[in-house]
């Protein structure tokens, strides 16, 4: 990490204990401006777990005033993200009707590679292992930012993330949407390290096939 | 093609790879194959981009409304 990135950070967590100092002393404005700054990712991680956005939009209510309860207590032990964002999760899983299935299982079940195996040289082969001629992947073009193209990628993306498994969805979601890094996330979802990598990777894997895909059939 | 790295193993390490989370042997085992090879040199690229589309992805947006209701609980609350 640059030398900025860790003073950009000591300030943004300096910042925002002030906040919460505030928000102790019942501040308004501290509270609205932690609103501003936490709800749109709290909505979007709700919305992993349940199916209408006024539901998700109950269930991050329901963790502000969780967090307006508990506040007295807040030691700042763990950031007041990952204590929302936990408590959020505990809220959402209740309220959620979508399909779940545990986080182990999830990974157990999987067996195989992220890759079709057929894209791959057969163990006969003089180079097992190694890419088929006709299956080379060939770069994803250059997208700048706004073109139709780009805006087609990101919506091809975004409808594929929705199709994940929960967990790998949460996963994907926070490390690569909302930024948190990969401690954030696995004391958020309560998951191991090696956990963590599986499912983040599963769920790229998942959404570059059909990136591939989509630019294959668009040529 | 003589890395003792086949493409269908460098390709599940990819995310351990950008995490920065391979040991120094097998990051420098990725790193020369990613040299000669150019399928999984394009499969990294792809990768990131993909990790990049994701991040474009709009977050969510605060409903005027619902941004009210919050600040309503907050006086309620206090």
């Amino acid at each position: 990490m640059t030398g900025y990135a860790v003073a950009e950070m000591t300030r943004a967590t300096g910042e925002e204990a002030a906040l919460v100092a505030a928000l102790k002393d019942g501040d308004e404005a501290a509270f609205a401006e932690l609103v501003d700054r936490h709800t749109p990712s709290m909505l979007r991680v709700a919305r992993g777990y349940v199916r209408s956005h006024e539901t998700a939009e109950e269930v991050v209510q329901e963790a502000w005033i969780a967090l307006l309860k508990g506040i007295g207590k807040f030691e700042g032990r763990s950031s007041l993200r990952t204590w929302l964002f936990t408590v959020l999760i505990n809220i959402a899983k209740t309220r959620g009707t979508r399909d779940r299935r545990d986080t182990d299982v999830e990974i157990l079940a999987f067996t195989g590679g992220t890759v079709d195996p057929a894209r791959f040289r057969p163990a006969n082969d003089r180079y097992p292992g190694h890419w088929r001629q006709d299956e080379v992947p060939a770069p994803f073009p250059d997208t700048p930012e706004g073109s139709v193209l780009g805006n087609e990628l990101v919506a091809v993306a975004q409808r594929e993330l929705e199709k994940l498994p929960e967990n790998q969805r949460l996963v994907v979601t926070m490390r690569d949407m909302l930024d948190l890094d990969s401690a954030e996330v696995r004391e958020v979802l309560d998951i191991s390290v090696a956990n963590q990598r599986v499912l983040l990777h599963r769920g790229r894997a998942a959404v570059r096939q059909v990136l591939e895909d989509y630019l294959r059939e668009s040529k | 093609m003589k890395s003792d790295m086949d493409c269908n193993q460098l390709v599940e390490l990819v995310t351990a790879y950008l995490d920065g989370s391979l040991d120094s042997k097998t990051r420098a085992r990725f790193d020369e194959h990613l040299l000669e090879c150019e399928g999984c040199e394009n499969y990294l690229q792809q990768f990131r981009g993909t990790v990049d589309t994701v991040g474009k992805i709009d977050t969510a947006t605060i409903d005027p409304a619902f941004r009210d209701r919050l600040l309503n609980a907050f006086r309620e609350f206090r």
